[in-house]
């Protein structure tokens, strides 16, 4: 029998240090995936986030340069306009593109720097222990929203992906899901397109996935991922939000 | 068409996201404990006695959707 499926090479041949069920180990697969099949794994900087995937260059097997809590579209476009035959890639959480972040992140696609970001979206700071995020869902429960999110107290969930698509400079922007093998086959094909829309040096690229966190949402990794899909999801509706590449 | 799963016990942390989408349902849970602590996953479409009769169509979902890259798939060739 033929092997169909295993480790990509990118991916270091180390165990994940993500809670049973996590998304970030799909996402990261991913990635490596994509990096293999464009042959690009000499060629490649990640940029790993503060958060959960802090360790991310313990995985993946291509030059890594770790960013200040939100500032990877920073150092991402320092990278990028300091070594522009590169394929620069930052990875990051809600917590940080979408929290303390944003700012960066803006500018970053506005002025469509030649980076992509791969944005997790789990809906809460999932490393420091589960509190409420921008992202947090109306109603969502969680350490620092115990009585669940009020918009009318603690504000809406920022739709970061709808406001990239409004700068100019951004090229490519999609949300995917992984939390069923459809989403990620299509979160597959989105990332292979971001990155070859930074390769034809279009501009700024980005992929947001929803994935689960079951240890912070306190559900099982299999309601984790229903969750997503009937709940998440009619929030921030999976979609191709920009694409004028 | 015939296929088979290899899972790795000690990288399994028993998320059972492979059973959720499994359709042929030939994913179940160890009762042995890995030396992480986790109940791991493990293919039940295995019988000694006829290794070609596994049951499993080498679909790739179960790989697919696994968090940690625990899965690796084999499949005949198409003739």
């Amino acid at each position: 029998m033929k092997k169909i499926f295993s480790r990509p090479k990118s991916l270091k041949d180390v165990p994940f240090h993500y809670c049973p069920g996590c998304g970030h180990s799909v996402i990261h697969r991913l990635v490596c995936e994509v990096i293999d099949e464009l042959g690009i794994q000499d060629n490649c900087i990640g940029v790993p986030p503060a958060g959960c995937a802090v360790l991310a260059y313990n995985y993946f097997d291509v030059d890594m340069c770790e960013a200040p809590h939100g500032r990877a579209a920073a150092v991402a476009t320092g990278i990028k306009r300091m070594l522009p035959d590169r394929v620069v890639f930052t990875y990051q959480g809600d917590g940080d593109i979408a929290a303390i972040g944003t700012a960066e992140t803006i500018h970053a696609a506005n002025r469509g720097e030649r980076v992509t970001s791969i944005f997790v979206n789990n809906a809460v700071y999932g490393m420091t222990g589960g509190q409420m995020a921008p992202t947090t869902l109306p109603g969502q429960v969680t350490t620092t929203s115990p009585g669940g999110r009020s918009p009318l107290r603690d504000g809406n969930p920022l739709d970061l992906s709808a406001m990239l698509a409004l700068a100019a400079g951004s090229v490519y922007i999609e949300r995917t899901t992984v939390a069923n093998p459809k989403g990620v086959n299509r979160t597959k094909k989105a990332i292979r397109k971001a990155f070859q829309v930074q390769m034809e040096d279009k501009g700024f690229s980005l992929v947001e996935i929803l994935s689960p966190c079951p240890t912070n949402w306190k559900m099982t990794p299999t309601a984790s991922i229903h969750w997503v899909e009937e709940t998440m999801s009619k929030i921030f509706p999976i979609q191709v939000i920009k694409d004028v590449a | 068409m015939k296929g088979r799963i290899n899972i790795d016990r000690e990288r399994c942390k028993g998320c059972e996201l492979c059973m959720t989408v499994c359709p042929k349902k030939k994913i179940g849970i160890s009762k042995k404990l890995n030396t992480k602590g986790y109940y791991p996953a493990e293919f039940s479409g295995d019988t000694p006695q006829d290794s070609d009769k596994t049951g499993c169509t080498g679909c790739s979902l179960c790989a697919i959707i696994c968090p940690d890259v625990a899965i690796e798939v084999y499949r005949e060739d198409k003739e």
